[in-house]
């Protein structure tokens, strides 16, 4: 079964049309990323999904159960982190876990126990009564997914969830994101940096202006490119050229005058080569 | 609430104290209405309005959890109903409104004010017109789309009633078309029914039934109101 799936979904906000009949599939245990520039259209599906924006046409189901006709069933089955730090400051990190304990119906003691287990989980056990404004960038992220991890979904949505925070703490994140995946949960995961999505996703779909350009894995979408990369950098421009062998770009670079550099092929080359062509 | 309780209590009690010295303590016993001193007549008036204000004031934390804290997208994607969330805000609008209403009374003491401060009829009056007004407040959020538009909102409408449903002077010694439109807000009839229950008195069951037909209406708008809410 599909943990997510999208048919023809339309968005239209006045007079800008901000997803095209979109359509696509993540399957359950897959990290998929949804990668795309600002305003392509990524939070709004990710919005849309979770209930928090309506749709203008189209269909999508949650582990099987439709995001409108049976939204309570298909709640039930994700966890949300937004890209905003989306918690009350005046609360401690327990209370702010223990009330979205209670809105999925959890039992006192049920609650504790999981708030416990996900604190050690994401390595703030000892941050638990401390209120969330007296808290770093970083540690209220990882507030963020430990609470959105409370009910044990079966899909996690994670909306730009390392936006803003710097390269050490980004990288932290990913572990964290790498872990919950490796325990079963489905991670659907939007974002701009696109060796974060090379990094952590099984899969990947290129958005751009509310349509998607490609899904695959990001293998796969770097091998239709090529392999190495020569970037040549002209006046004030920077060309880059792609070749499938290494010795066709050596022969290619022998008759260079301008600086160069010869590279691996990365996905955010296999972006800029669709990007080019749609 | 256990961390906000010292500011929000002390925070109720500044207009009451100050309407309770301004208006009531320094016109002394002189001036009466039906045989009670002003004193007498102003605190039920001041225990309606503030049911009503602090009822209404949920529609600003509602937006600062929206637009500020954006935790409303916390209660969106959770596996709540319309129902529950709205019933949830009224509750917590009446949590004040209770609170804000007991703050006046003990004022009411300190002032040596003796009224019938237990009276079911003042209290049922008090919660009712608290669901009107939290409902209201509820629905209002949920249309606004910005922090200023709430403000304007009040501005508009919870300002003009505070001052004119009974609160302050009685609605009697209007001319009868001003009574006419007086009596076409809720709080008029709230101020009456608790009025006459801290005196002792049972009011009409019609007051009653008018609030209850009115918080019932807002309620079922804020309900339509929260899928407004979802852009």
């Amino acid at each position: 079964m599909s943990a997510v799936k999208v048919i023809n979904l339309k968005k239209r906000y006045k007079d800008i049309e901000a997803l095209k009949g979109i359509s696509f599939e993540v399957y359950e245990g897959e990290l998929f990323a949804y990668l795309g520039p600002n305003g392509a259209g990524k939070t709004t599906t990710i919005r849309i999904l979770t209930g928090l924006t309506r749709k203008t046409s189209g269909d999508a189901w949650i582990m099987g159960f439709h995001i409108e006709k049976e939204s309570i069933k298909a709640k039930m089955n994700f966890g949300l982190v937004m890209q905003n730090i989306n918690l009350d400051q005046e609360l401690t990190v327990y209370e702010n876990l223990d009330i979205h304990g209670r809105l999925y119906g959890m039992k006192k003691k049920e609650r504790k126990k999981k708030i416990e287990e996900l604190l050690e989980y994401v390595d703030l056990a000892d941050r638990k009564h401390t209120l969330v404004k007296e808290l770093s960038g970083g540690m209220k992220r990882r507030v963020t997914i430990a609470r959105a991890m409370i009910h044990s979904p079966k899909i996690l949505f994670l909306d730009e969830p390392t936006v803003g925070l710097d390269a050490n703490i980004r990288r932290r994140i990913w572990a964290l994101i790498k872990k919950i995946q490796s325990e079963g949960t489905t991670i659907f995961l939007t974002t701009h940096y696109i060796e974060e999505a090379e990094f952590l996703a099984d899969r990947v779909a290129f958005l751009r202006k509310g349509e998607i350009i490609a899904i695959d894995s990001p293998q796969s979408l770097i091998n239709k490119t090529g392999q190495w990369a020569v970037d040549i950098l002209k006046k004030d421009t920077l060309k880059t050229f792609y070749f499938k062998e290494r010795k066709e770009a050596e022969n290619f670079i022998s008759d260079q005058l301008e600086s160069y550099t010869l590279r691996r092929v990365n996905l955010e080359d296999a972006f800029l080569q669709l990007i080019g062509k749609s | 609430m256990k961390r906000r309780i010292k500011r929000l209590v002390l925070s109720m009690s500044v207009s009451p104290l100050l309407y309770l010295i301004a208006f009531g303590y320094a016109m002394g016993n002189e001036v009466k209405f039906n045989g009670h001193t002003y004193l007498e007549f102003l605190i039920p008036g001041l225990i309606s309005m503030s049911s009503m204000t602090q009822a209404f004031a949920i529609s600003t934390d509602i937006n600062v959890a929206r637009f500020y804290w954006h935790i409303f997208e916390e209660f969106q994607a959770a596996p709540i109903s319309n129902f529950s969330y709205v019933l949830g805000e009224v509750s917590a609008g009446l949590t004040r409104v209770v609170l804000s209403v007991s703050v006046i009374i003990v004022l009411g003491f300190l002032f040596g004010v003796k009224l019938d401060y237990l009276n079911p009829f003042l209290w049922s009056a008090v919660i009712l017109n608290g669901f009107v007004f939290a409902s209201l407040a509820v629905g209002l959020a949920m249309l606004v789309k910005s922090h200023a538009d709430q403000t304007m909102l009040s501005s508009f409408v919870i300002t003009p009633m505070a001052f004119l449903g009974g609160t302050f002077f009685p609605v009697e010694r209007l001319p009868i078309w001003a009574q006419k439109l007086i009596y076409l807000l809720p709080i008029t009839h709230a101020t009456y029914a608790i009025r006459k229950g801290a005196f002792g008195f049972i009011p009409t069951i019609k007051s009653y039934i008018i609030l209850i037909i009115l918080g019932l209406i807002f309620f079922f708008i804020a309900l339509k109101c929260v899928n407004q809410a979802r852009d």
